[in-house]
């Protein structure tokens, strides 16, 4: 990738982002060019998306791990801010109990669990949105690479672990709320969710987010790392011969990754309102490779653009033609895998290198 | 509303009524009292009156169907309303009683104990064995000292030893719940528990209040049974483990022939699973509209039925789909899952998003117990039927020339080629197996799961599981890692809950691949290697 | 033993099996500081699994390769073994197709592997200059910036045996180099090899008998995993049983 087409993604990226969130502000609501509020925040949903698609795409496109279960690293930092806003809440919920959010005292909840303490602060909740699937995926990973698991085998594995996930987080139990999940969120950092300043502000940083991570990812695959990840990828028993230690390698940018895909999360969660367990469903994380696989899979730009073209596709169906999404998406798959192996992104270079060498050949 | 008002009624005033005419009409039998308690007397008088009928009629006062009029005479009144004179057991037609003044007689617990005592009383002598077995049995639950005469004078003309020995337990129970000698007692307490089931158990945990030395025999011989009971409780816990392995064995026996032996991550087998399922589904409902009375045969031609299905749509896939996708496994993941969301949404656009009722045919239905086994037929026949495919499959593999073919293609695809294999065509093939067998497995899931468009969705994680864990391209890991998986799933349910459970066995699954990534039994050698 | 000081690789009675087939089979060997050997012998002589035990890729069931004074190669694993000074080139080109000629050297350059290093490393004109001299010693000095997917045959061979030099070892490990070349391909990779061997040991295992001849050196005879004959190329191939085995077909 160039570095002129990565500086026209960061401002196409923060661009939209700051003109939907400037228009919704600045114009009145009879304005027809007032974007409304569900636009902005779909728009902050979609750019999530592409964090997770991001972090995705490092590990799959630069490390060869197909990762079938990133969606739990990005349901896990979405825990985390969820568990903020359900403090936030405070004494405001049906029950009026100023400490326990309101599934507690349903659940007759005594007191506060111990891993519930901290997350009345905004950047403990942050740190924790980071840390914790840092954490799980460094036991995770630390176990796998080290005992050399690759390819489906560890697909598989990765699916098992968010479905582990899934299953544990709809325990009532665990203290997170069950089937029903974290929702009726009031206040962030004190101001009001449901105001549009918030939102514009959350879509503008969710951006801004984005792209720092693009550049971070950028940073980490162009460095002697990155070069070292790629030979890992296509020939990993070669870089053992040479001295490297992949699993070292695969582990640190599996680590990054899902850190990465927690930040997405913390960002989607209070842009939707809601975090349940179905977020770490297997299928979410599939349907999170096959954006990274749209878009041009070891390219980093691609899956931004795969995440925000098949997510406005899913809503365009899912409102017009419902019950033809599934097949849509089903096709996706198909036909990506089969005739468009590099993706968008892939058919777009291919295209350019084409007229590159007809220039070269004419005359 | 009405019903309910006149009941009261009648419970209010009912009792006054009776016992202001008495009982001419009945002689002997003073069921019609006012209280409970004179109710009891009545039943037990009324059981040693030797009078006819009198069997029935309790079992009618115990099932509420023995009802009286205004009259005071006693009827029994059967579901679906005809009444019979209690007393002499001729029918009564419809216009000599007035319907409305019938009232049930009601009974409390005390009066249902002497009604069970006094039954078992009087079939203690009947003339069918299996009565008298069941008599003997009642005694025994009802321990009623009063019992001890008419068990007495049963047990001396009984000729049935088993028969005799249940007599002799019931004696057993009987004498505890008197005053009898404390030798005596003691003589009952292993009497009771070399009968050892739950009733004695539950007699023996009774004790408590018994003198210190029979207490404490029953405690010991409770220990005794209850260590025994426990045995049984492993065994049971092994059993439901090996049907859950069955089960899984059924899911993953495709699995390990495409993924196993073909080395192709198929991850719409659950939907083949589930268009198996369908296939019994529309089996059954061609029965039920044509011919209910055959309806026992649906499965039987389902099984051949699901495998062609799921396997004509196994070999349109392979060849449509997966062989431009040969060598690149990720690839061919992530084709496949598009594939099983369109099957699945097919079948949903088909059939409907909700459960279809798949029934279960009467020789599948029911229990029998086996020691301190339960055993359910449907259960049992599925592990049978996975014993069967199994062995089937193996045979397939092993002693056919398309199982020939297929691991010469396995083994070394260029070689077979180059001997005349069209090896495309065995793919095709082999794919197509695998996916019937995972069809035939949809036919027994339908039995014991909800048949609805994601049933394959909760079976492809496990299958994959097993596969894994027992070592690819070996069948017999396969059996084993079911095995394990079920059993091992089984014992954790207790322990930590289904779910907790579940989540267990997927971690303690993860930790395991990390230390034998190939499975329990992995190939070796170089060709691994590549 | 007197050998054992003087010896930088001793193979020690290795013994490897696979479900029953014994790749290697007691085999012992001893291979002199600054060596070069060559190692014949027909398919499934074990010449590969050899190389595998060598380098950790197989862990044989019996026996100790000794590295140098005292060092168990059959306890460690691939990295540590090259980080130790042993490179290995296979059979196969495999180089890293998608990165240019001269990041493949840059990360077969000797340096801090860790990923913490790796991460921040800027190159230093020292690696540039080393860089600069192996592409001229594999003759790629054109290709530099070309991919290394995009090099012909014998060019993927000549990079992958410049990233065996970058990674600076006491002891190479050849595995048919001279595979699918061009007559003047293979006389070139001869003088290569020399050339390498001025500064270190090699173990060439190889096919082509003009080849060996070429280089000139002793020559090892494997045969059912075990050492059939050792010798020049004249004594091994007028040794009666290795013409029964081998050459006299």
């Amino acid at each position: 990738m160039t570095r002129g087409a990565t500086r026209v993604a960061y401002a196409l990226i923060i661009g939209i982002a700051v003109l939907i969130a400037g228009l919704n502000l600045a114009l009145p609501e009879t304005s027809a060019l007032h974007p409304s509020t569900f636009v902005m925040s779909l728009t902050g949903k979609y750019l999530s998306y592409a964090i997770l698609a991001l972090s995705v795409d490092l590990v799959w496109g630069f490390a060869g791990i197909l990762s079938l279960g990133h969606a739990a690293f990005f349901a896990l930092g979405g825990y985390a801010m969820g568990m903020y806003l359900m403090r936030q809440i405070g004494g405001r919920g049906v029950y009026g109990n100023a400490v326990l959010p309101d599934f507690m005292v349903f659940l007759n909840y005594k007191s506060l669990p111990w891993y519930w303490h901290g997350f009345d602060m905004g950047g403990f909740a942050i740190l924790m949105a980071i840390l914790v699937p840092g954490l799980i995926a460094l036991i995770f990973g630390w176990l796998t690479f080290r005992s050399r698991v690759s390819g489906v085998y560890l697909s598989i594995i990765t699916q098992a672990l968010t479905y582990a996930l899934l299953l544990a987080f709809f325990r009532n139990d665990m203290g997170f709320g069950g089937n029903n999940g974290l929702t009726d969120f009031k206040d962030m950092f004190g101001l009001k969710l449901q105001s549009d300043a918030v939102r514009a502000g959350l879509l503008v940083a969710t951006a801004i987010i984005l792209c720092l991570q693009l550049a971070l990812a950028q940073f980490v695959v162009r460095s002697r790392f990155g070069k070292v990840l790629i030979a890992v990828r296509d020939t990993e028993s070669r870089t053992r011969f040479l001295g490297y230690r992949p699993e070292s390698y695969k582990l640190v940018v599996w680590v990054l990754s899902a850190m990465m895909a927690g930040i997405g999360g913390a960002l989607y969660v209070p842009q939707v309102g809601i975090i349940n367990p179905g977020e770490f469903a297997p299928g979410n994380s599939i349907e999170a490779v096959i954006w990274v696989a749209v878009g041009g899979r070891g390219t980093l730009i691609g899956p931004i653009i795969g995440a925000v073209i098949v997510n406005l596709g899913k809503t365009w169906f899912t409102a017009i033609l419902p019950e033809y999404w599934l097949y849509a998406l089903g096709a996706l798959f198909v036909l990506v895998t089969i005739f468009l192996p590099n993706g968008i992104l892939g058919l777009l270079r291919a295209r350019r290198s084409g007229k590159a060498e007809a220039r070269a050949v004419a005359p | 509303m009405l019903r309910a008002a006149l009941l009261l009624l009648l419970v209010l005033f009912g009792p006054l009524a009776a016992r202001a005419e008495d009982a001419p009409a009945n002689p002997g039998w003073s069921l019609l009292s006012g209280s409970y308690d004179d109710l009891r007397h009545g039943v037990e008088e009324l059981a040693t009156s030797g009078a006819p009928n009198v069997a029935t009629a309790l079992d009618a006062l115990m099932a509420g169907q023995l009802v009286v009029d205004g009259d005071s005479h006693l009827f029994i009144q059967a579901d679906d309303g005809s009444l019979v004179d209690a007393i002499t057991g001729a029918p009564v037609g419809g216009d000599a009683v007035d319907a409305d003044t019938l009232r049930p007689i009601r009974v409390n617990n005390a009066v249902r104990r002497a009604i069970e005592a006094a039954l078992g009383n009087l079939r203690l002598f009947s003339t069918d064995p299996a009565i008298r077995r069941a008599a003997a049995d009642a005694v025994f639950k009802a321990r009623d000292a009063a019992a001890l005469p008419a068990l007495d004078r049963a047990i001396a003309q009984e000729k049935d030893s088993s028969i005799r020995t249940a007599l002799q337990q019931a004696r057993a129970a009987a004498i505890l719940a008197g005053n009898a000698p404390e030798a005596d007692r003691l003589a009952a307490v292993a009497t009771i528990a070399a009968r050892g089931d739950i009733d004695a158990r539950s007699v023996l945990a009774s004790l408590g209040d018994q003198p210190a030395t029979v207490a404490t025999a029953a405690a010991t011989a409770l220990t005794s049974l209850d260590r025994i009971a426990q045995l049984w409780g492993v065994l049971q816990s092994v059993y439901y483990g090996v049907s859950l392995g069955s089960v899984l064995l059924l899911a993953a026996a495709g699995l390990a022939i495409t993924f196993g032996v073909m080395g192709v991550i198929n991850m719409a087998h659950g939907e083949m699973v589930m268009l198996g399922a369908y296939t019994t589904y529309v089996v059954q409902q061609f029965f039920r509209d044509h011919a209910p009375a055959l309806f026992g045969l649906s499965l039987p031609i389902a099984v051949p039925l699901a495998f062609i299905v799921a396997g004509a749509v196994g070999i349109a896939i392979e060849r449509g789909l997966i062989r431009f996708l040969y060598g690149r496994p990720l690839e061919t993941l992530l084709a496949t899952w598009g594939l099983s969301l369109i099957l699945q949404q097919f079948v949903r656009t088909i059939f409907g998003p909700s459960n279809r009722e798949v029934g279960t045919p009467d020789w599948m239905s029911g229990a029998f117990q086996l020691g301190g086994l339960t055993i359910t037929w449907n259960r049992l026949i599925i592990i049978l039927f996975a014993i069967v495919v199994l062995a089937a499959l193996m045979a397939v593999l092993r002693f056919t020339a398309l199982g020939l073919q297929m691991r010469a293609v396995t083994q070394n695809r260029r070689m077979a080629a180059s001997m005349g294999i069209r090896t495309p065509w065995i793919d095709a093939l082999t794919f197509g197996l695998g996916s019937g067998v995972a069809g035939i497995a949809g036919v027994a899931l339908s039995q014991i799961d909800n048949v609805s468009p994601n049933l394959g969705q909760g079976y492809i994680i496990d299958s994959f599981m097993v596969v894994v864990f027992g070592g690819v391209g070996n069948l017999w890991g396969t059996v084993l890692g079911a095995l394990t998986l079920g059993v091992v799933n089984k014992f954790l349910e207790p322990i930590a809950g289904a779910v907790l459970g579940k989540i267990a066995v997927l971690v303690l699954l993860i930790l395991f691949i990390q230390r034998r990534p190939r499975g329990m039994f992995p190939l070796r050698g170089r060709a691994v290697e590549s | 033993m007197t050998e054992d000081t003087a010896s930088l690789l001793y193979l020690d009675g290795i013994c490897v099996s696979f479900d029953g087939f014994k790749a290697l089979n007691n085999l012992s060997l001893l291979l002199a500081p600054g060596e070069m050997r060559a190692v014949i012998g027909p398919n499934g002589a074990g010449k590969t699994t050899m190389m595998d035990v060598i380098t950790g890729k197989t862990r044989p069931d019996e026996g100790r390769a000794i590295f140098g004074e005292a060092t168990d190669l059959t306890k460690l694993d691939e990295p540590s073994i090259a980080a130790l000074g042993i490179g290995r080139k296979f059979q196969k080109p495999t180089v890293f197709e998608p990165h240019t000629v001269r990041d493949n050297l840059l990360l077969a350059l000797a340096s801090d592997r860790r990923a913490r290093f790796t991460m921040f490393a800027r190159e230093t004109s020292e690696e540039a200059d080393r860089i600069a001299e192996i592409l001229t010693t594999i003759r790629l000095v054109e290709q530099s910036a070309r991919r290394a997917g995009d090099l012909s045959h014998g060019q993927k061979q000549w990079l992958e045996i410049g990233m065996l030099i970058a990674q600076d070892p006491a002891l190479l490990l050849v595995d048919e180099p001279v595979a699918g070349m061009t007559d003047a391909e293979t006389e070139q990779t001869a003088e290569l090899l020399r050339e390498i061997n001025r500064t270190r040991a090699v173990v060439v295992v190889e096919h082509d008998m003009d080849f060996v001849r070429a280089l000139g050196v002793k020559v090892t005879v494997l045969h059912e995993g075990s050492v059939l004959s050792e010798g020049s190329l004249d004594h091994v191939s007028n040794d009666p049983r290795v013409i029964e085995v081998y050459l006299g077909r």
